[in-house]
């Protein structure tokens, strides 16, 4: 157990407290509402038991520390220097909460103002904050941003923004917006549909580039047609793909959102991971979430504190920009670690492995007869193929090779039954490459 | 020390990290791709593997976690982290699962989080439990869009208003607008308790749903609760509980026996899966039978001894989060409940209650304590006495920092002028208890002998206080290139 009174001390503090048993504390509380005995539950295990049964459990999972992982769609095998845990697992860290005490929380708010500095430096925007729950949720609070700044209600949303961010959004705007859905056209945005789409009402359009098919969308073209309408324009975006590529605020979006998981965070079948929300400083009253600022103490001396906190729920209840209060703090520190590890050339370098990788492994699988690429368009990890069979064969053929395959498109799209999209990061060798190509070779060849 | 920012410590020129040589063709990146979309400035720092451990070392060392010392943050249940929860969701089998991987490869974690759904069905007397929420906040959304589909479904009509107690947490109103309702604020009465003639006032059949935290935010079981289930049942109401303050009754009462349709309760705190500087945490929802086909998708269900992932949910509201939740957390909080066992939680919610009562007695010759009567897991005291001498609550937090203590929670309640909302948990000793308690006692001392020792702490800190105002008129928020 890890209480620390004994009964001793207990007795004493009843008797302090003035109660003759712990009994007389409970005098508010219904008899016949309370638990008579114990809850049906086990009884206590100690670590011995537990480490026992659950490495047990962990063990029938299959994962990506013991087999080659191909498969991305919003969350990604990127590896994770060793320094993240050390430092992240300190528990100061970890067995803190919300710096609502500035002064004795000086190191966590560092830690999120630096946070801050590097989403804005990798997006290219000047306000970010100190984190969302997730890629699905930011988007979805970038949707009601959007609709506060322009007092418009209505989104449209490219077809090749990733399935579950999609969904997660309609949750959200259930009953506050009306939301438009423009089908892709083959693997990107259609643009024409997009313009078709949008009208006087529209408060923002949300594209996603590397879109979910792994494609780059035209950012600018699709930027271009959010604001002839003034409407906002939403981009979310891989992390890892902005150490190479150009953020979509140079294109002129005016909100970046995306899924920091890639950033250092194992993959833990989804989650904890962490999102972020960066945008010009003209919106930050309006942005959601956690906001640190760097200020001076009474002496002057340079200090850190939550700031623009009317914005928050705490102060503005039924007002406020958002109702998120705990939020992804450990993640995000994690993801501060992890980009100030990489640094300006290390990110780079990750972003340049993953592309020429994920080049390599698609040449390769269209040289495969009867394999075929399915969109023509450029693209940076990720990429889909037509296969001449079910992905979800191929798939069991490559388990038995070690290999987590890529996703099974059919299941999302009926347009694309047979195709597969297949993610390839820095951690992968030439030699995992060549085994996936090979075995999905064979398999095609006795199929 | 101050400590400077990772981009002061950045020098031109460090390498970045090191990866394997690139062996695949070295095909060049502008033959890859459009050149107009290669980027090129990055505003990244430069420093080395070793600065950075220094750096987030330090940094560690300047920020206050439970580990360090007493930390009684009310409504947040900052109680021990057991070291085994983070070692169990580190297993490779849990911490590198692909969450598209097929259910046929994901037994484990499945069964985790079925597992983990029965005990908590158990431990607060449901039906049935998503665990897909993030946070506290996202699972109370979820609750109200479920609410709003179940009454859509009963009478075609959602209803347009929810009741909210005016000693309620900020999320509850913050997410019942998001579900697109309106809300109405319900009084507390001289008991600070809801009061039930403005509860009976205020409900009919235009009302959704009624937030309730029970304890409530005083640290106060609302008594008459089968009373108020009672009320709000007859009109059609669904009850609605914030498990914030699960930690209060966790062994002892279950709220589904009280009436309650629909429930969150965060993980993080009563489950103790730390809070990570801020989060992530996880937010449980669960729900009596009826309200049950409305939970978020995909759930988990067993079908012949395995476990899959059920996405084929016609009334669900949907997702809420982009995969299945913070999974992370969910490791930790099934190995702290299996941990304590049943004898074991039991204790949790005994020792928090005569805890926060040992403060409260210590403190009530001291301080102002506006509803003085045994509390459940946690206690508000009112600094309003020293106003006159120009001695606020958020100044005692401050000067608490002094003695070496994180503060509680500062002005919340609302109802409660000056509140300090002190929550110990039961995991902690008696003689930090004392400790506290003393230092409370020695504060309100100064307070009135020499106030501007106490309005202007801290004072034994590497800063002072901070200048907010000044964080807001000039406002910085990012290290500019
Ligand atoms: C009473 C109460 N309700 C709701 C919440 C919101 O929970 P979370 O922070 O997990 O979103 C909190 C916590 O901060 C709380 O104290």
């Amino acid at each position: 157990m890890f209480h620390s009174i004994t009964p001793d001390e207990e007795q004493d503090m009843l008797k302090t407290i003035g109660v003759s048993s712990f009994e007389d504390l409970l005098v508010e509380v219904p008899r016949n509402i309370r638990v008579k005995g114990l809850l049906d539950l086990p009884p206590p295990q100690s670590e011995l038991e537990l480490r026992r049964r659950l490495k047990i459990l962990a063990n029938q999972n299959i994962n990506a520390d013991n087999t080659v992982c191909f498969l991305g769609a919003g969350a990604y095998d990127h590896s994770i220097p060793a320094i993240i845990p050390a430092l992240a697992s300190r528990s100061e860290f970890t067995t803190a909460y919300t710096p609502y005490q500035a002064e004795r929380s000086q190191g966590l708010l560092q830690t999120i103002y630096e946070f801050q500095s590097m989403i804005c430096g990798l997006t290219g925007h000047e306000v970010a904050n100190a984190s969302l729950y997730d890629g699905a949720s930011a988007l979805a609070e970038a949707a009601l941003t959007a609709m506060r700044i322009t007092k418009r209600e209505q989104i449209v949303v490219s077809g090749t923004i990733h399935p579950h961010y999609r969904g997660v959004l309609k949750t959200y705007l259930t009953s506050v917006g009306k939301i438009i859905e423009i089908p892709h056209a083959n693997g990107v945005t259609n643009l024409k549909g997009v313009k078709d789409a949008i009208n006087g009402n529209t408060a923002a359009v949300m594209l996603q580039s590397p879109n979910f098919y792994g494609c780059l969308e035209e950012l600018s073209a699709g930027i271009q047609i959010a604001h002839d309408h003034k409407s906002l324009a939403v981009v979310s975006i891989d992390p890892i793909a902005l150490g190479l590529l150009k953020p979509p605020s140079e294109f002129g979006a005016n909100i970046t959102i995306g899924e920091g998981q890639g950033l250092g965070n194992p993959l833990s079948y989804g989650g904890p991971y962490v999102g972020f929300f960066a945008t010009r400083k003209e919106y930050v009253r309006q942005i959601p979430g956690r906001l640190v600022g760097r200020t001076i103490d009474t002496q002057g001396r340079r200090g850190f504190c939550l700031t623009l906190q009317t914005r928050e729920q705490h102060i503005r209840r039924d007002r406020a920009t958002s109702n998120i209060c705990t939020n992804q703090a450990l993640i995000a520190l994690r993801s501060t670690i992890y980009l100030a590890v990489m640094g300006k050339h290390g990110l780079r370098a990750v972003a340049e492995q993953c592309l020429k990788k994920a080049h390599y492994t698609y040449q390769q699988l269209c040289n495969i007869p009867g394999v075929a690429p399915a969109f023509p368009h450029s693209f940076f990890k990720e990429f889909v193929v037509k296969l001449p069979c079910s992905p979800a064969t191929v798939n069991q053929e490559l388990l038995h090779a070690g290999i987590i395959g890529g996703l099974d498109l059919g299941s999302y799209d009926p347009a694309l039954t047979n195709h597969m999209l297949i993610s390839v990061t820095e951690k992968r060798t030439r030699d995992e490459i060549d085994r996936l190509v090979d075995t999905i070779a064979r398999h095609i060849k006795s199929a | 020390m101050i400590e400077p920012t990772i981009f002061e410590l950045s020098r031109e020129g460090r390498p970045g990290y090191l990866l394997p040589p690139l062996d695949v063709p070295d095909t060049p990146v502008e033959e890859l791709l459009d050149p107009k979309v290669i980027r090129t400035p990055l505003h990244l720092p430069e420093v080395s593997e070793f600065q950075i451990v220094r750096h987030f070392t330090r940094l560690s060392q300047a920020t206050f976690g439970i580990d360090q010392g007493f930390y009684p943050l009310g409504s947040c249940t900052m109680k021990y982290n057991p070291k085994i929860n983070d070692e169990i969701a580190n297993l490779p089998g849990f911490a590198h699962l692909h969450p598209l991987q097929s259910p046929g490869q994901s037994q484990g974690v499945l069964q985790l989080i079925y597992d983990l759904e029965e005990l908590l069905k158990e431990i607060a007397g449901l039906d049935r439990i998503s665990l897909q929420p993030t946070a506290g906040a996202q699972a109370e959304f979820a609750a109200m869009l479920m609410v709003r589909s179940y009454h859509q479904q009963q009478s075609g009509n959602t209803r347009t208003k929810v009741l909210i107690p005016d000693s309620a947490h900020g999320t509850n109103p913050a997410s019942a607008i998001l579900a697109g309702y309106k809300i109405e604020v319900v009084k507390s009465g001289p008991d600070g308790l809801v009061d039930i003639n403005d509860l009976k006032r205020l409900v009919d059949t235009d009302c959704a749903a009624l937030m309730l935290t029970n304890p409530n935010t005083l640290g106060l079981f609302e008594r008459e609760i089968v009373k108020i289930s009672e009320i709000v049942h007859a009109a059609g109401v669904q009850l609605y509980l914030d498990g914030a303050n699960l930690n209060a009754l966790v062994g002892m009462a279950k709220p589904g026996d009280m009436g309650f349709d629909v429930v969150h309760f965060n993980l993080h705190k009563t489950f103790s899966t730390p809070h990570g500087g801020g989060g992530p945490g996880a937010g449980a929802l669960g729900v009596k039978s009826h309200l049950e086909p409305y939970l978020p998708a995909p759930t988990v269900e067993r079908q012949d001894n395995r476990y899959i992932l059920d996405t084929d949910r016609p009334q669900s509201i949907g997702r809420v989060a982009t995969f299945y939740g913070n999974i992370g957390i969910l490791v930790r909080a099934f190995t702290y409940i299996s941990r304590l066992g049943h004898t074991g939680l039991r204790a949790v919610s005994r020792l928090a209650i005569v805890n926060a009562n040992y403060i409260r007695k210590r403190l009530e010759n001291h301080y102002h304590i506006p509803y003085n009567r045994p509390c459940l897991h946690e206690c508000v005291v009112s600094a309003k006495d020293f106003k006159s001498n120009g001695v606020h609550a958020w100044d005692i937090a401050k000067r608490l920092l002094d003695y070496e203590f994180y503060a509680p929670t500062v002005n919340f309640p609302l109802i409660v002028e000056e509140a300090l909302m002190i929550e110990p948990t039961e995991t902690e000793p008696k003689a930090s208890l004392d400790a506290f308690c003393d230092a409370m006692i020695a504060i309100a001392n100064e307070a009135s002998s020499a106030p501007d020792l106490v309005k202007n702490a801290p004072h034994t800190l590497a800063v002072s206080r901070i200048d907010e105002v000044t964080a807001i008129r000039q406002l910085d928020l990012r290290e500019a290139p």
